[in-house]
């Protein structure tokens, strides 16, 4: 065999990894193994392209990659699990935009004159999609890192100013496609930069992870226009294997919220919101706030309490203090379980992992469809730091911005228990009908204090 | 149309269906880890980038390179970790808390704490 067929058997190698390791992630017990397999097919996939023929400046690239590792392995390993979000979408965002970087200077290296129109029109397919999942995911960065708002920004003519560089792209497109002008492909790359922007500014916060995840699908896209660009079949296969799963799990994450894809990248959801929650108004209405004594001691008599995490006890870092609190309820013989939203958190899933992170055994945790028939004999809902995954308006408001979302059924309990900071509304900004509901007690402060004041009365009890 | 066109073009709609079907049954509460170690394999564009880099010959297209493989290095290495890192909280248990019951839950959590730690 020569050489070169013995590098393209271990590429195959490498996809096959990547295939099994798609697969394996399908299951808890599995999914370790197949990160691990993942990434043992790129290094082998790395590996063997040292010894292609061809490949100078090693030590360049060996430079590059030091770097490279130096600043990604300390990154991924400090960052807090309640920042996973963001990190995703960094490491995305570097991706779109190595691929992007990648087609523009196989264009550059390229004799332009004799290339192929195809072979344009993949440069052209892969810096558009790579630039704008690179300038989109920076932006997701910056609204799940709170550097800016997270409500959708809008302004005057949005569509029409989007379409105007939509098409514009689309122009300086066909005038590469005519010309090969290396000047030209510099201009799409701005282009695409500003259209990530806009593509993301209009998208609410609470929306920011399924964007995460289309735009993991954009990167996937990128990647495989650059392996035709590079006639490189394992870039073909990872980059469109994460394309194709990248779009189902963003169509299965919008499922669990009950939209469409559509409507959460178009409608800008939330900007309604503030006109609506103007109207209504929490100021009327009045609440009842209660102390973590009583409500120690109403769990500590409870036979059943369902504890309904959400991004506020991830906030506070509670995840640890809702377990104490969950052994010591169950020492004395209460029957406790988690009720997981499918989008609790920031990302679908998110949840599951902190709690994880706490050593809360897999068995505790009921996903919303095995956890709602169990609600109407909970005698406590213990919502802590949730709000829009509880909030009976996505039922029964056919007006509100979240109405058709499936919700932990929280209101079916006889009592209902708020960790809340403040009054202030969830991260898609609608005001909460069931904080001022009478069987509804509100705890408020941080979620990690409160629980652990809450643990100490349970054992007093 | 060349062969080799077709060949790659082949090959893109196969794994396609591929990556649809080998995710088609992630429970929820595996949507983030798969999100990131999807976001992993993508990182597969450092090989290109290599290539690129490997290729060069003048100095922009060297800088540009250069580039290229550190932001697919970043890709390739925090992807990983990150997911990782996320799977690791999902180790199976040595117990089943679930049937010994909640009499005596101390008891059943302990063995896991200790293996975690080694």
């Amino acid at each position: 065999m020569s050489r070169g067929t013995v590098i393209d058997l271990c590429y195959l190698v490498a996809a096959i990894g990547f295939i099994l390791a798609l697969k394996g992630l399908s299951s808890p017990k599995r999914a370790r193994a197949g990160n691990l397999l993942a990434a043992g097919g790129m290094a082998l996939a790395i590996g063997v392209t040292f010894a292609e023929p061809d490949l100078g400046h090693i030590d360049l690239i060996l430079i590059a990659m030091v770097v490279g590792i130096a600043i990604g392995v300390p990154a991924a390993r400090l960052v807090k699990m309640t920042a996973m979000p963001q990190m995703v979408a960094a490491f995305n965002g570097v991706g779109g935009g190595a691929a992007a970087v990648v087609s523009i200077t196989e264009f550059i290296g390229a004799d332009t004159k004799l290339v192929a129109t195809y072979k344009v029109l993949e440069v052209v397919f892969g810096v558009l999609v790579g630039a704008v999942s690179f300038a989109g995911s920076a932006l997701a960065f910056v609204k799940l890192q709170e550097l800016m708002t997270t409500r959708p920004v809008t302004y005057p003519a949005q569509q029409l100013i989007n379409a105007m560089v939509g098409l514009a792209a689309l122009g300086i497109i066909v005038a590469i496609l005519v010309t090969s002008s290396t000047a030209l492909l510099w201009v799409l790359l701005a282009l695409a930069l500003v259209l990530g922007v806009i593509f993301v500014l209009p998208i609410g916060g609470a929306d920011v992870p399924v964007l995460i995840s289309l735009l993991n699908s954009f990167t996937g896209i990128a990647v495989a226009a650059s392996g035709f660009t590079l006639n490189s079949n394992v870039l073909v296969v990872g980059g469109t294997l994460v394309g194709a799963s990248g779009m189902l799990l963003t169509r299965m994450m919008s499922v669990a919220m009950g939209r469409s894809l559509p409507n959460i990248l178009f409608s800008a959801f939330g900007s309604v919101i503030t006109a609506t929650g103007a109207t209504e108004g929490p100021g009327g209405r009045s609440v009842r706030a209660g102390t973590p004594e009583d409500v120690g001691t109403l769990l500590a008599y409870s036979r059943k309490v369902v504890i309904v995490p959400g991004y506020g006890l991830a906030v506070a870092q509670a995840q640890h203090a809702a377990k104490e609190l969950a052994d010591a309820l169950r020492a004395r013989g209460v029957d406790v379980f988690y009720a997981i939203h499918p989008v609790a958190g920031r990302m679908p899933g998110h949840m599951n992992v902190l709690l994880a992170e706490a050593n809360v055994p897999y068995e505790e945790l009921k996903e919303m469809d095995d956890a709602n028939p169990e609600m109407a004999t909970a005698d406590v809902a213990l919502v802590v730091g949730a709000n829009d995954t509880v909030n009976p308006s996505a039922r029964n408001m056919p007006g509100s911005p979240i109405y058709g979302m499936p919700i932990i059924d929280a209101d079916q309990a006889h009592n209902i228990v708020f960790l809340k900071r403040s009054m202030r509304p969830g991260f898609a900004g609608i005001d909460n009908d069931l904080l001022y509901d009478p069987k509804t007690t509100m705890l408020f402060g941080d979620a990690k204090d409160t629980l652990q004041k809450l643990v100490a009365a349970v054992n007093k009890a | 149309m060349t062969n080799g066109l077709l060949e790659l073009f082949t090959i893109f709609v196969l794994s396609g269906f591929v990556g649809f079907e080998v995710i088609s049954k992630v429970p929820s509460i595996l949507h983030t880890p798969l999100m990131s170690g999807s976001n992993a394999i993508h990182g597969v564009i450092l090989v290109g980038s290599m290539v690129v880099l490997g290729s060069a010959h003048t100095g922009p297209e060297e800088a540009l390179g250069f580039i290229a493989v550190v932001l697919a290095t970043l890709n390739v290495v925090g992807g990983f970790v990150v997911t990782d890192r996320m799977l690791n909280m999902f180790k199976p248990r040595q117990s089943a808390p679930a049937s010994s019951g909640p009499a005596e839950p101390e008891v059943a959590e302990k063995p896991p704490a200790d293996g975690g730690a080694a």
